[in-house]
């Protein structure tokens, strides 16, 4: 990306100095813009393509104080990815900082000031590292050249330490306290004069943990800017703002989606102790989008007393409106799914002749496989502060993405969005519900009606009653094989409802972005093939969970892979490989996939390479292939998402009892240049678990429109016992010439696929249907 | 009126009977290191001591935790097991998001207290009422046999 274009507009409006720039929060200097600079091809791809683009100009990130300590912004929301950590390497790494001086300060929501703050789509890194590179580097090269000035040397001759700037030639040194003040009436250096650390002079970046590295008063910590907080019970998340005045508010919510409220008794709720008041919201009408759903909420003095108070609501819910939600019913669903799945669909991608492809086969196979809702359930129920005034707002809340926080809020109570002042806390946990914003502005709505600040806390019925649900699926294959069992032919019809129903009415086919989670940029070497997606409507809130459409289409493409070549009578690992074909690299738009998780294709191909590379990588530390005792098993899956690329193998045991032993997980991973490995680990090994809970566990279904399950003991996620007996991560292609990739999603979505695959080979029983549940105690 | 011994602190409480000492904590104490989420006992996540005895203070009514002394997640450095924990989770980088992660320091300095030195199987089965939806497992298993080992010398 060529960016110098820009440094005339940076200049100009730069002569503030960094010493206060971040914390005097005032916004002074004017971000750098990315449309002044890059080409139109450029625009319409990774950060610059997000909305407000991307800003690297070292006042808006970072400050250094007059006893040179140094406050770094993280603008992107944390919910355990540890992005408040690694950025924050990238720039005192960049910078020269000592990392005991640095702290860090999280942004409100302001993307005209800091670019897009969006926290979704295992973007933080992708998109963020060579800006916030940028932005330090600036501010080095500013210190550096202050120091040049006060000694009256060529700059050439100045050179940052740790903490400190050093004339090279005498030795002498300058600390970074006593050369910022003059480094800040300094314009910031024009981008394309930007020099970049090489990876050997990095102190913090690509550390792995037992790295012996400068922490806090320990030499072999992992760095973590939160974990002191975390282990002392001190780290602020949502629930954990108190504000003088503040009352305490549960709401009952239609339980059936756009049903609403037809009359409601709160005589018994008023006589709860501790109850103030009751209040009815406006129930959301369909497609709701981020809106609140509406209800009946309780304010009390304390949350256990409006929680009491709800239960003593009688309330009479018109389902009318709801239409056909009303009977809703997951058992009912997955028939018509079935369905329709024996008929064509919408043909997204087509190649060669299907007919003539299953003429020559001498074996066909089909299977169909089925994914239930689930909710994300993060371990932090959704949860919401705020104080508001007749023309202003302000909110606290564990949210991913700030900016649509603010506009829901302003939105819900008749304000402008500069108007509302969204204070992001930590987030305990994401998984993709905390994109939605609908109890910010559920808070927002009963602090304008109290006139009090007012706590919105959901329980866990609410989170699970009331998720934006991972969507319901179900994938339908047919092949013909030839003699050696290589595919002739390969028909897919996937079906799912939409996100998109979230937004627009009654949609009935999945959205582009959708369609490109690994199922149109379907990457197997097959000469004849047509994908399909049938119609599917939605009945529930449909929303965005941990890697999203990949979780279904990876469970199908890698289990059906299985069974062909089970079929076929191949080892696994080996006709997966002759079905990717030889290493080359796929133009995605060359094969139909339009959307390439908003990454320019030139840099992000489709690399059938790194698909192999991952997949020799697991099966090589497994020891693939090799002897194990009779009920026990190995399992492969790989996926690309997220431009990243993964694969799995689960050694598995299945007891006479139909319990299973995971005795171990492997991962290997290829998501280009690895920033932090330390937290890469952290968020494979989770998406095991996370994997392993979503084969075993996870269900939510409806029934008559309503959810069927309440809490953890109906809806089930993984616990210790459940977790393999070793995890091993392998992280390959380390390489910061290839473009970055995602973190957070991909290593989900093969998990499940590999357990399943695991569970054939040890039992020659093959799961079609998700969770396993009790399918194998029979 | 509830008298509680909250981290050494005696208080006084004037709330009905059947409130749970995790709200109790939570809202009126403002010691919200304890977290909550199931509030059925379900998930572990806002586990305390009381008299020494890891408890789930979302179930835990008042009326239960009168005249007893309780210890949060805010004051579990003062005890050497508890700060042998703390460190092993900072070692070993337990945390992900953390949320969890108060009630899993506690369970897992319970579980030292009555036994220094668990196998797997005694990890697995003392700690498997506290759910961690980042899936940080096998870390607190790695951190638990880690500060066996440091309580150990
Ligand atoms: S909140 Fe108490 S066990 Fe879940
Ligand atoms: S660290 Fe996030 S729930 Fe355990």
């Amino acid at each position: 990306m060529s960016q110098s274009e820009n440094t005339l507009l940076i200049k100009n409006v730069s002569r503030r100095g960094f010493l206060k720039g971040a914390l005097a929060g005032a916004a002074l200097v004017l971000a750098a813009k990315w449309d002044f600079a890059l080409a139109e091809e450029d625009k319409k791809y990774g950060a610059a393509a997000m909305p407000n683009g991307w800003v690297d100009d070292p006042n808006v990130f970072i400050s250094i104080h007059n006893d040179g300590s140094v406050t770094i912004v993280n603008h992107r929301s944390e919910m355990g990815q540890g992005i408040r950590t690694s950025l924050v390497m990238v720039v005192a790494d960049e910078l020269g900082a000592d990392w005991n001086k640095v702290t860090v300060l999280q942004a409100d929501a302001n993307e005209e000031k800091y670019g897009n703050q969006n926290t979704d789509g295992s973007r933080s890194m992708r998109h963020w590292f060579n800006p916030m590179r940028r932005a330090a580097a600036s501010a080095r090269t500013m210190l550096e050249q202050a120091a040049a000035q006060k000694w009256q040397v060529p700059v050439a001759e100045c050179k940052a330490g740790v903490h400190e700037i050093i004339h090279t030639p005498s030795g002498k040194k300058l600390s970074f306290a006593e050369v910022a003040e003059i480094a800040s009436q300094l314009p910031v250096p024009a981008r394309d004069t930007l020099v970049l650390k090489s990876r050997d002079e990095w102190r913090y970046m690509g550390r792995e943990t037992g790295d012996t590295y400068q922490t806090r008063n320990n030499p072999i910590r992992p760095l973590a800017i939160d974990g002191e907080d975390i282990v002392q019970g001190k780290a602020l998340y949502g629930a954990d703002i108190h504000l003088e005045g503040m009352v305490y508010a549960v709401i009952q919510r239609p339980l059936v989606y756009g049903s609403t409220l037809k009359s409601v008794d709160d005589s018994a709720t008023k006589k709860v102790p501790g109850v103030i008041k009751t209040l009815t919201l406006d129930t959301a009408s369909q497609p709701a989008g981020f809106s609140p759903l509406g209800g009946v909420a309780v304010i009390a003095s304390n949350t256990w007393a409006a929680i009491k108070g709800r239960n003593a609501l009688k309330i009479d819910w018109d389902e009318t409106p709801a239409g056909e939600n009303a009977q809703y019913d997951s058992v009912e669903y997955r028939k018509l799914l079935e369905a329709t799945a024996q008929k064509p669909g919408k043909v997204i991608r087509e190649n060669g002749d299907l007919a003539a492809g299953f003429k020559k086969a001498s074996d066909t196979i089909s299977a169909q496989y089925y994914m239930p809702h689930m909710a994300q359930a993060p371990m932090e129920p959704p949860v919401a502060i705020a104080k508001v005034t007749a023309d202003s707002a302000e909110v606290w809340a564990p949210v991913q993405n700030p900016q649509a926080t603010k506009g829901t809020v302003a939105a819900a109570i008749g304000l402008k969005p500069e108007q509302v002042t969204v204070h992001v806390t930590l987030l305990g946990g994401g998984f993709g519900r905390k994109s939605k914003p609908d109890y910010a502005a559920e808070a927002a709505i009963l602090a304008k009606q109290v006139g009090k600040p007012v706590r919105v806390q959901w329980t866990r019925e609410d989170d699970l009653h009331h998720s934006y649900f991972h969507t319901v699926s179900l994938e339908h294959f047919e092949a013909g094989l030839d003699k050696k069992g290589k595919p002739t032919a390969w028909l897919h019809r996937s079906l799912a409802p939409t996100i998109s129903s979230l937004f627009t009415q009654d949609p009935m086919h999945k959205a582009v972005f959708e369609l490109g989670m690994g199922l149109a940029n379907f990457p197997y070497d097959i000469p004849a093939m047509r994908i399909e997606n049938p119609e599917a409507p939605a009945h529930v809130r449909i929303g965005w969970f941990r890697s999203v459409y990949n979780l279904p289409h990876a469970f199908g493409i890698q289990s059906f892979i299985a069974e062909c070549a089970h079929k076929a009578g191949v080892d696994h690992k080996k006709y997966i490989l002759d079905l990717l074909g030889p290493a080359r690299k796929i133009d995605p738009p060359s094969v139909g996939a339009n959307w390439n998780y908003g990454e320019n294709p030139k840099d992000y191909p489709i690399d059938i390479g790194r698909m192999r590379g991952v997949i020799e990588k697991v099966t090589e530390e497994a020891d693939w292939g090799k002897k194990l005792p009779a009920g026990r098993g190995m399992g492969l899956a790989m996926h690309y998402s997220f431009v990243s690329y993964a694969a799995v193998v689960m050694d598995v045991e299945v007891e006479k009892s139909g319990n299973i032993i995971i005795h171990s997980a492997d991962i290997a991973y290829d998501c280009g240049p690895q920033i932090n490995p330390e937290r890469i680990r952290s968020q494979l090994e989770g998406a095991i678990v996370m994997g392993i809970g979503i084969a075993l566990q996870n269900e939510i279904s409806a029934k008559d429109g309503k959810i069927q399950q309440d809490n953890f003991h109906q809806y089930l996620l993984p616990r210790m016992v459940n977790s393999p007996r070793k995890v091993r991560v392998h992280l390959v292609n380390n390489n910061l010439d290839i473009a970055p990739g995602g973190v957070g999603e991909p290593g989900l979505p093969p998990v499940a696929p590999a357990l399943c695959n695991a569970i054939f080979a040890a039992t020659g029983k093959r799961i079609r249907t998700l969770p396993i549940a009790n399918q194998l105690s029979s | 009126m509830t008298t509680l011994t909250v981290n050494g602190t005696k208080h006084e409480l004037d709330l009905p009977d059947d409130t749970p000492l995790l709200w109790a904590l939570r809202d009126i104490l403002g010691m919200t290191g304890t977290k909550f989420g199931c509030g059925m006992a379900l998930c572990g996540a806002c586990t305390v001591h009381m008299d020494g005895q890891p408890i789930r203070s979302c179930v835990t009514t008042l009326a239960l935790a009168n005249g007893k002394s309780i210890t949060t997640i805010e004051a579990i450095q003062a005890d050497p097991v508890g700060k042998q924990v703390q460190e092993a989770w900072l070692d070993v980088g337990v945390a992900q998001c953390g949320f969890c992660q108060a009630g899993q320091i506690m369970s897992a300095t319970a579980l030292l207290k009555k036994n220094p030195k668990p196998s797997d199987d005694d990890i697995d089965s003392f700690m498997s009422g506290n759910i961690c939806r980042c899936g940080t497992y096998n870390r607190i298993k790695k951190a638990i046999h880690k500060a066996a080992d440091k309580t150990e010398v």
